[in-house]
Parts: structure tokens; sequence; C-alpha cells
């Protein structure tokens, strides 16, 4: 938005009016964020001894930071692959009529249209050793013995790739929807060809759905805990299913707290860098 | 990259073009434009204007005919390869992009380097007296701003010829003056074949060499400011271009020149058969614009009543109904002290002369 002057609003509405959600945030958010806080900084299960030990343990734990790594890689894993699949949907979604656009919608819809559990059942179903894609590889003789793709990261990424994708094509198809047809005709007769289009003027226009999409994804898929559990299996461990076991079955209540506030923090500098590329490249403009 | 480039011929050829829809936008065409031209496209909305605009350009692939530019028939280029210039109605300038950007960026996508690009574009928007806006958005520009940089970057990858669709449409009454002179001016130092697409019939008169009059996608006239406005070849270019008075009548003889037309409102008069010969005893429309009507003072000419006058500046506008019922418009020029006419004076009414009664086959 570059160095917008500070100029005060003509209208200026109540604060008044967002107290109910102020109130529920404070109850329900800040609270709890701050008791975790809290619960984080002593270094035994009783919560008698305060210090850093908890996040000193997370941070010299090579296992630990395993995970922690892994659940990020999985995220970036995810949004790529909802980034590369959905800008076409989106692009499509555009230059098609108004029929083809209802079916596109429809599509990308259905996976928010069912539940999580039946959506991951679906994929095992799919992706197993006596599944689908290894029944039919099989019969059709191209592989002798079924393919590992259930428990596996490849197997996570593409069933998380396919429950995310409405969350990046949805705003990819809102900001692509905002592009003036005719700057796509003026860059042609310009002399430009498709590709320098899209890359000098489509890609930095939807920049701002981009960002949007790719932060809403990597949240969704770093913290979905069914599909992560269910498609990886007990071999793949992520960052909330590790929470889980130090809070439910070793009761480990503080390192569990100190747990899910790096979690927090290493969450909240990857969208921090997302939004820094985006003002970088100057595609920010307002149309 | 000092030379101007001459503009090269532009022949729209037996051009139809059936959206998949179904709609007729145009048909069958034709345009012979010589290199250097300006010509105005000018009709009502949605006679087809845009459409063949955008098949000149390579946007839309035509349903039948070819458009030529030059000797090449550029049937089969993409619009990248036409060098054709388009300048949209509303600006279609990169957002994102600088100002000098958007000017420079024809010449990136012809792989130009940087310090050439720059230099030319920087060269461009003095042209279009804008050089100190270089580094500003587009949107930090007012609309008249916009306009220019949009016609420096179409101007800047020296397209063979240049299509200005509305460019004047979204501007005010001074800055669209300015804006018509400044257009005519880089034409005129560049000398590229341009076509203008307008449905201000003064703008289409004052800045073109000819003004093709498009209706319901049919091409009514080609032809000068002149022949379309003082010989028009169809009752719609008649009544499109300028105001008029659409008097209908019998025809009682006529031969290819000249018809005698009795007209409804009872005199007969002599007329100019428009669009080729009459027939004897036809009805016709005869269409005499308002300043080619004058009072007389004789039994000649038709009878009517004067209603309202209109002094508007320089001419006077005077109501006036005859006999059979219909109003007439009469202009008259305001020499000295003009001649008060009392509302309900009784008066006489002839064309000038018989040339500028234009007398056209009623359709019914
Ligand atoms: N994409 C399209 N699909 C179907 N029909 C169209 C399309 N674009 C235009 N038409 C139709 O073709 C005809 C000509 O449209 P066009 O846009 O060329 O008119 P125009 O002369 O430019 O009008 P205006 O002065 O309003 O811009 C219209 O009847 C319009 O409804
Ligand atoms: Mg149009």
């Amino acid at each position: 938005m570059g160095a917008a002057p500070a100029s005060r609003d003509v209208t200026s509405y109540g604060m008044g009016l967002a107290a109910p959600l102020a109130l529920f945030f404070l109850l329900f958010f800040v609270a709890p964020l701050l008791q975790l806080l809290w619960l984080s900084l002593h270094n035994d299960t009783a919560g008698l001894h305060w210090g850093l030990g908890q996040y000193l343990h997370f941070l010299t734990d090579p296992f630990s930071l395993g995970v922690l790594g892994s659940t990020l890689l999985l995220g970036a894993e995810v949004t790529a692959v909802c980034l590369v699949l959905g800008f076409p949907i989106a692009w499509l979604y555009q230059r098609v009529g108004p029929k083809l656009q209802t079916i596109i919608i429809m599509v990308v819809l259905l996976p928010l249209l069912t539940s999580v559990v039946v959506r991951t059942f679906a994929w095992i179903v799919i992706l197993g050793r006596q599944g689908i894609i290894n029944a039919t590889l099989q019969s059709l003789g191209i592989i002798d013995t079924p393919l590992k793709l259930l428990y596996t990261q490849f197997g996570v990424v593409i069933a998380l790739a396919q429950v995310q994708m409405p969350l990046m094509t949805l705003p990819l198809i809102t900001v692509l929807g905002r592009i003036d047809p005719n700057l796509d005709d003026a860059s042609c007769s310009l002399g430009a060809g498709s590709w320098r289009t899209f890359f000098r003027i489509v890609l930095p226009l939807s920049l701002p759905g981009v960002i949007a999409g790719c932060t809403l994804t990597y949240a969704a898929a770093i913290t979905a805990f069914i599909t992560q559990s269910l498609v990886g299996g007990g071999q793949m461990l992520f960052m909330p299913m590790y929470l889980y076991q130090q809070a439910s079955t070793l009761q480990n209540w503080p390192f569990a707290a100190a747990i899910s506030i790096i979690f927090l923090l290493a969450v909240l500098a990857v969208v921090s860098v997302f939004t820094t590329l985006g003002r970088l490249s100057r595609g920010y403009g307002g149309a | 990259m000092a030379d101007a480039p001459s503009g090269r011929s532009l022949v729209v050829d037996a051009v139809t073009h059936r959206y998949p829809s179904g709609a007729l936008a145009v048909e069958n065409i034709n345009l012979d434009i010589k290199g250097g031209e300006i010509i105005a496209l000018l009709g009502p909305s949605g006679c087809g204007k845009t459409t063949l605009l955008r098949i000149i350009a390579g946007f839309i692939a035509q349903t039948q005919g070819r458009i030529i530019i030059g000797d090449d028939i550029v049937d089969a280029l993409p619009p990248n390869k036409r060098a054709v210039g388009i300048v949209f109605q509303n600006y279609a300038l990169f957002p994102h992009l600088s100002i000098s950007e958007n000017v420079a960026y024809g010449l990136a996508a012809r792989g130009i380097d940087r310090a050439t690009r720059q230099h030319e574009a920087q060269r461009l928007l003095e042209l279009v007296q804008l050089p100190s806006m270089a580094e500003r958005l587009p949107r930090q520009l007012s609309g008249g701003q916009q306009q220019r940089v949009a016609l420096a970057r179409a101007l800047a990858i020296k397209p063979s010829i240049l299509l200005l669709d509305e460019p004047f449409a979204a501007l005010d009454k001074n800055l669209r003056l300015d804006m018509q002179i400044e257009v005519k001016r880089l034409q005129r130092v560049s000398g590229i074949t341009t076509l203008i697409v307008t449905h201000d019939q003064e703008e289409a008169l004052s800045m073109a060499d000819r003004v093709a009059v498009l209706s319901h996608g049919k091409l009514e006239q080609f032809g000068t400011p002149s022949d379309v406005y003082d010989r028009p070849q169809t009752l719609f270019v008649n009544t499109f271009v300028g105001s008029t008075n659409r008097m209908p009548g019998i025809v009682v003889s006529a031969d290819r020149t000249a018809a005698k037309v009795r007209l409804d409102a009872g005199a007969e008069i002599i007329a100019r058969p428009a669009a080729g010969a009459l027939a004897e005893g036809g009805r016709v429309t005869v269409c005499i614009r308002p300043e080619h009507l004058q009072f007389v003072g004789d039994e000649t000419g038709f009878a009517g009543v004067v209603g309202m006058s209109l002094p508007l500046g320089a001419t006077v506008v005077h109501e006036v109904t005859t006999a059979d019922g219909s109003g007439v418009k009469v202009s008259q020029a305001r020499i000295g002290e003009t001649r008060a006419l009392e509302n309900g004076a009784a008066v006489r009414l002839a064309p000038l002369a018989p040339s500028l009664a234009n007398a056209f086959p009623a359709t019914l």
C-alpha cells in the first residue's frame, strides 16, 4: 500500500460495537494464551519451579527440532502444491462461461462440504496397499508389488492439499476477477506473449490473493491434526500430534505448553515472511 | 529509431462477425484506408464499433473476411505480432508499474535493452508533455494524464496502425478538446494510420479525414466529413449525423439528379434523390437540416405557424408547426437585428437550395 499519508477518517465508528467480540477474545483466546505462557515457564510438571527449562529442552533436543522442521516443511509442501494446482483453476474460472464457473466452484468447495474424517478415510481407501491406486496399477501390470503411498510424506501432502485447496483457490478467484481484462489485451497488443503477460502483469497483480491463499493454506495444513495422524500413521510425527502426546499421554503440561508457544512463534515467523515478500514486490497496487 | 514510422494502409475486406452467442455484431464491412489517414468509426451504442476494432487488433477472430495491413493479410497473426497500437477507453494502464515502465513495456517485450528503453520512454513522455511524471504510478495521475500515458505507451512500439476506442469519452469537455487537438498533432507528426472509435459526431467530423458511419453492424457510409454531413447516402446517416427535419411526401416526378416531391406539409419542392433513383408516386422522407430552411416572403414553400423561438448564441432556432401538424426546426444565423418572430406568426418556409433537401424512399 506504500506510505499512505495518515489521514483521519471523516466518519468514525464507536469502538463500542467491537466490545462483544473483544470480550469473547479476551476470555477465550487471550486468557488461555497467557495461561499457556505461564505454564510453559515452569521447569517441573508440578509447577513449583520457575525457569526456561522447557524451552531449553525443546531447542536442544534434535528429536523435537526434527518434528518442528518436518511440520514446517509439510506446510510448505502443501502450500506449494495448492498454489501450483489452484492457480490454473482460478485462472480458468475467470475465462469460462457461467455454467462451467458453477461447476468449478462446486468442485472447489466440495472438500469443505464433507467431514474431515470422511475425507481422510477416503484417502486411506485410495492410497492404501490394497487401495484404488495400487489395485489399478497392478491390474494394468505397471507395478508388481504395491507402492507404499499411505503413511508417507507424499500421502499426507496430497491428502492435505486436497482438503486445503479451497483456502487457496477462493482468494485467487477473487483477486483474478478484479484484474481488468483489458490489461491482458493491452499487454498482448504491446507485443508481449502469454508468459510475459502472466509473469509481468497477472502474477504481480494477483499477489495479494496469492499471499492470502498461502497464509491460510499453510496455517491450516500444519495444524491439521486428523489428516496428519490418520494418513501419516504412527511413524510420521508432526507438531499437533507431538503436542497431544505430551499433554494427554505423558501429562507433561509445561513441556506441551512450551511446544505450543514455540509452534505459534514459528508459524507467525513463516506468515510474516509471506507478507514481507508481498510487500517487497510492488504488486500491491490497488488497480 | 529516429525516423518516424510511416503509416501503413489498412483494408477491412468483407468482414463479418457473429459472436458465439449468435449476435451478428458486424456484417460485411469494407473499408479501404490509406496509410497516414485518420478515420473515425461513428455509430450509436451497440453498432459493432468495438467489435470491429478488436478484430483489427486481433483480439477477436472474425467469422468471415480479411484484414490486410500494408501488403500482409494478418488474419493468422496473434495481437502481439500485428504491430497494432491500441488505446482503451479505460486506458488500461498497468497499475503496478510506474509511468515510464508502462511506456517502456512494449519495448521490453521486444527485448530492447534497459538504457534505450528508458531513453525512449522519456522521449515519448516529453512528446505527450508529461516528462516529470515518469516515476509515478498510474493512480497518481488525472484522467487526462493517464490518457496521454496510454497514448505514449501505444506509440512506443511504433505501431503501423493506431486504434483508439472512445478515447475521450471519460474526459470533460475542455480536456476532450485539448486531447483531440493533441492526438491530431501527434498523428500528423508520426504519420500513423489512425482509427478512432466514437459515438460523438462532432469528434468524428472534426478529427477525421474520413468517417465510417455504422448502424446495426452495417457500414452506412464511408466518406469525408463533408460527404457524410452534406451528401448523406442513407436516411440513417442523415438523421444520425447532425440534426435534421424529416418531412414525409410523395414523388411527383423524378430523374437521377432531382426529384419533385409534394410534401404532406403542403408544397412542392425539388429534392436530391440521395440514395439513388426514386419511383414516381412513391412515398419518400425528405430531410432538410434546420440551417438549410429559410423563411420566404412569397407564395413558394410551405406554410407554418411559429411556436417557440430559442436564442442559442450565434443562432436562433424556431419551432414551426406545419399544415400537416408536424413540427420542423428552423435555425437562423443572428446577423444584426433579427426579425422578431411572434409566437403564432404565420410564415412560409423553403429549403435554401434543392441540393440541401435529401429525399429517401420511405421505409414502412
Ligand atoms: N462478447 C460478446 N458476446 C456476445 N455479443 C457481444 C459481445 N460483445 C458485444 N456483443 C454484441 O455485439 C454488438 C456490438 O457490440 P460492440 O461492443 O462492438 O458495440 P459498440 O459499437 O462498441 O457499442 P458502444 O458504443 O456501446 O461501445 C452488440 O449488440 C453487443 O451486444
Ligand atoms: Mg464499444
